[in-house]
């Protein structure tokens, strides 16, 4: 065993590039492979941003007329697959998760920085092969879901392209997993115990350990229907004898827990947030934690509502509603845990904390639809429609990206040491609020009304709503703008930060802002209570 | 104390008032046309009032705390060092647990009227063997209750249309024609990939696949013309793929079944 954990040596800082440089190298810095990530992830996310509007273009009218048929459906697989395994996963895991976990144990680094590395350096390659892909033979354009035999029938280039670039982003999502267990577990600062974390750790615990149980299940059922496709075999071809509901079953397996791989990290990134700007510590710490420890093991026994209209027998469908409805309870305790870190407290209303509020709301929203659509009966009507696209839009973006933008409000000034401006922080979560919501409220409507979901064409009689939803697009891409121009401008001319412009009590902020290679210029400070706000007034009262 | 006791029940009734109101006024579904579809109605209409009275509550808990704690400019220092409350948090896990499990017997009871509990069969003469795996959907016809009088239709889907064969009249059509009120039985099987067989207006869906039977059992209630929609991803036309179920008078549907109805062949 010759693994060197000991950060003093895989930080030999005279081999690292300074400056710019070190965000395009092999750096071994946590905190450089966390802006690497999210950097990454943000250009995707501005790709699978246009082609979601060239999907609402398309829908603005009855008629296919934007685009051929077929490039449609490329469309929306490249936006599905981006959205989720170039933007979402990375950035909520990797980016928060590399920048933030280090300091919240107390260490150096992450437990494996080369293996954090290579996690890292797996998502440019498969994500450019992914795109690419197009203007090979054409993408994937079976959905983010490649459902046999549609992906066994359709063209096979796009397709095994797809896989692969899946299976790569896969492998460094389980890297990732693997050296944030190792990390929280092994890395904490001696005397930090496990129930004085902050809650973004417990988050990304029970997250990595989806991630390590689940994701080896989508990377062999790929690797399954990969052989379908290029070596002819039988396991999901039903013309050779194979069963299509097993890849479904296989399919969910992971794709199911991977929406709380998406959402348990934003959990956590808004149990940071709240407590700093309200002022007061985050309410049911310990209610929190099982909670999270809740949907980790419901999360892994609910896949099966994503096939009731599929080859499911009556128990099965019973079972798993009952499944899911119950994830709807540790759901709960956390946002009226949430309400209750609100009330009472000092609030600052901000943009960190506006975004936090909206992915409140919105997430109560998607929520709500979650429980109705996990009902057998009334998920039979609106399966594979609208209603679905709308529900899940409101829980990864309503709810996920609300928190990465308000994230990025919260710690910008960790990272740069300079404010983010909030009068253009404001706006920009006015605009995206009232997009968001414009574009896929109505959606249920549509839904539950007879519009099915990945259609290029839909009846007349639908447009209008059709076209409020794209206007809601519109404005959502209008959004990034002034995000954008307030980045930029902040990073150079943005107001001076110091140290800990909020007055957090994390671990983060208790170093300089930007803080310094190895984090701390001593000893790791023992933070035994992350979010004691408004102690010192009660001691002094 | 009272004072504050008096708002916040207030503010409680607004909410309920509100929602009931909505849950009972607006309607989001499109026509009813089959006997399933009031059954889901209903059910629709409970999770409906269900959710506006959480969401609105929820909402106005977050509007409120944002306007009333927020941080006013002369105010330093921190909030409440309040760090929970086990009776509170007890009570958000109780009452969410009966909520959702309350909801789950209510759905199981719906999901019962629908027919989705009875044995998955199929009462073919002609073309199906007994023996014959049926994997899923919905069935109204319980195995002693196989009414020869039903109507039986095989549907075979493909890229990207829908073909109804009649066994009973040796025929197959693009459009599907029903006798209203009586109970029709459906096995679908598909040839290529995987469809699905919807009509909103009778809040039924169910996947066609290729290897595997399904079935689905419904029993139109109102005569009129319906949308049979594909609703699973099947390829470039998947969004063209459509054809029409016509429900009508028994003595119309007659004359077409006769009209179309082939002399049967012996071999």
């Amino acid at each position: 065993m010759t693994i060197s954990i000991d950060p003093q040596k895989t930080n030999n800082e005279s081999l690292q590039p300074k400056g710019w440089l070190r965000y395009f190298s092999f750096s071994l810095d946590h905190k450089v492979i966390g802006i690497q990530y999210l950097v990454c992830g943000f250009l995707f996310y501005l790709i699978g941003g246009t082609l979601a509007s060239a999907i609402r273009i398309e829908l603005a009218s009855p008629m296919s007329d934007f685009m051929p048929r077929d490039v449609y459906n490329q469309v929306l697989t490249l936006h599905g697959t981006i959205m989720i395994f170039l933007w979402i996963v990375p950035v909520v895991n990797g980016a928060f998760g590399n920048y933030l976990i280090p300091f919240y144990v107390g260490a150096r680094d992450m437990a494996f920085p080369r293996l954090n590395a290579v996690a890292f350096w797996l998502i440019p390659p498969s994500g450019l092969m992914l795109v690419a892909s197009y203007f090979v033979e054409g993408a994937a354009q079976a959905g983010w879901t490649a459902y046999p035999p549609l992906s066994i029938t359709t063209p096979q280039s796009g397709q095994i392209i797809w896989i692969l670039s899946v299976l790569l982003l896969g492998g460094s999502s389980i890297f990732g997993g693997i050296n944030f267990i190792a990390t929280i577990i092994k890395l904490r600062r001696p005397g930090l115990k496990l129930m004085q974390l902050p809650m973004y750790c417990w988050a990304m615990l029970g997250t990595s350990l989806l991630v390590v149980l689940s994701t080896p299940v989508l990377a062999g059922t790929l690797i399954l229907l990969s052989f379908d496709i290029i070596a002819n075999t039988g396991f999901f071809n039903p013309v050779l004898g194979g069963n299509v509901v097993v890849y479904q079953h296989l399919f969910w397996f992971y794709s199911h827990p991977a929406v709380y791989i998406m959402v348990l990290p934003a959990f956590g990134l808004v149990s940071e947030i709240l407590p700093v700007h309200a002022r007061k510590p985050l309410f049911g710490y310990t209610t929190m934690v099982f909670s999270i420890m809740g949907i980790v093991v419901l999360g892994l026994v609910v896949w099966a509502h994503h096939m009731f209209t599929s080859g499911t027998p009556p128990w099965m469908r019973l079972f798993f509603t009952i499944a899911t409805a119950f994830i709807a309870v540790p759901t709960g305790i956390k946002f009226f845990n949430w309400v209750a870190t609100l009330w009472g407290g000092k609030i600052s209303i901000n943009s960190a904390m506006l975004f936090s509020c909206g992915f409140i709301i919105n997430f109560v929203f998607g929520g709500i639809t979650g429980v109705a659509l996990a009902q057998v009966p009334f998920d039979i009507h609106v399966h594979d429609t609208y209603f679905v696209v709308a529900h899940f839009h409101y829980i990864v973006y309503g709810g996920t990206v609300f928190i990465i933008f308000s994230s990025i409000y919260h710690w910008f000034p960790k990272v740069t040491g300079k404010m983010l401006n909030e009068k253009l922080g404001i706006l920009h979560f006015i605009i995206t609020f009232i997009g968001f919501n414009l574009c896929f409220a109505p959606q249920h409507w549509l839904g539950l009304n007879g519009m099915p979901r990945r259609v290029a064409e839909y009846d007349p009689q639908f447009q209008f709503v059709n076209q409020i939803s794209s206007l809601g697009a519109l404005l959502m891409a209008i959004s990034t703008i002034p995000f954008l121009i307030n980045v930029f401008l902040s990073v150079k001319n943005g107001k001076d930060a110091g140290d800990n412009p909020w007055n957090a009590l994390t671990p983060e902020w208790l170093t300089s802002s930007p803080p310094p290679v190895e984090n701390w210029e001593g000893e790791a400070p023992l933070v035994e209570e992350p979010y004691g706000y408004g102690k010192e007034i009660s001691e002094q009262n | 104390m009272l004072n504050k006791n008096f708002y916040l029940i207030l503010i409680i009734s607004l909410v309920f008032a509100i929602s009931f109101w909505i849950g009972f006024n607006v309607n989001l579904l499109p026509a009813q046309a089959s006997i399933n579809a009031p059954i889901y109605d209903e059910l629709f209409k409970i999770l409906f009032i269900i959710g506006l009275i959480i969401f609105i509550g929820m909402t106005i808990a977050v509007i409120y705390s944002l306007f009333k704690f927020r941080k006013r400019n002369d105010q330093i220092g921190d909030g409440i060092a309040l760090e929970g409350n086990l009776s509170l948090e007890i009570v958000w896990t109780i009452i969410p647990s009966i909520i959702v499990l309350l909801i789950g017997l209510y759905s199981y009871n719906i999901y019962d009227r629908m027919g989705g509990m009875k044995e998955l069969n199929h009462n073919h003469k002609m073309m199906s063997s007994n023996t014959e795996k049926i994997w899923a959907g919905i069935s109204q016809t319980s195995d002693n209750e196989v009414a020869i009088n039903n109507l039986s239709i095989e549907v075979s889907a493909m890229q990207f249309a829908f073909l109804f064969n009649y066994p009973k009249g040796n025929f197959i059509s693009g459009e599907l024609h029903v006798p209203v009120d009586q109970k029709v039985s459906m096995k679908m099987e598909s040839k290529d990939v995987i469809h699905a067989f919807w009509v909103p207006e009778f809040r039924i869906k169910q996947d066609i696949i290729p290897g595997q039977p399904t079935i689905l059992n419904f029993t139109p209630t109102k005569v009129g013309k319906y949308p049979i929609i594909c609703a699973e991803l099947c390829g470039p036309y998947h969004g063209g793929m459509r054809a029409s179920i016509i429900v009508e008078e028994e003595s119309d549907y007659n004359e077409w079944f006769n009209n179309n109805k082939k002399p049967e062949v012996n071999l």
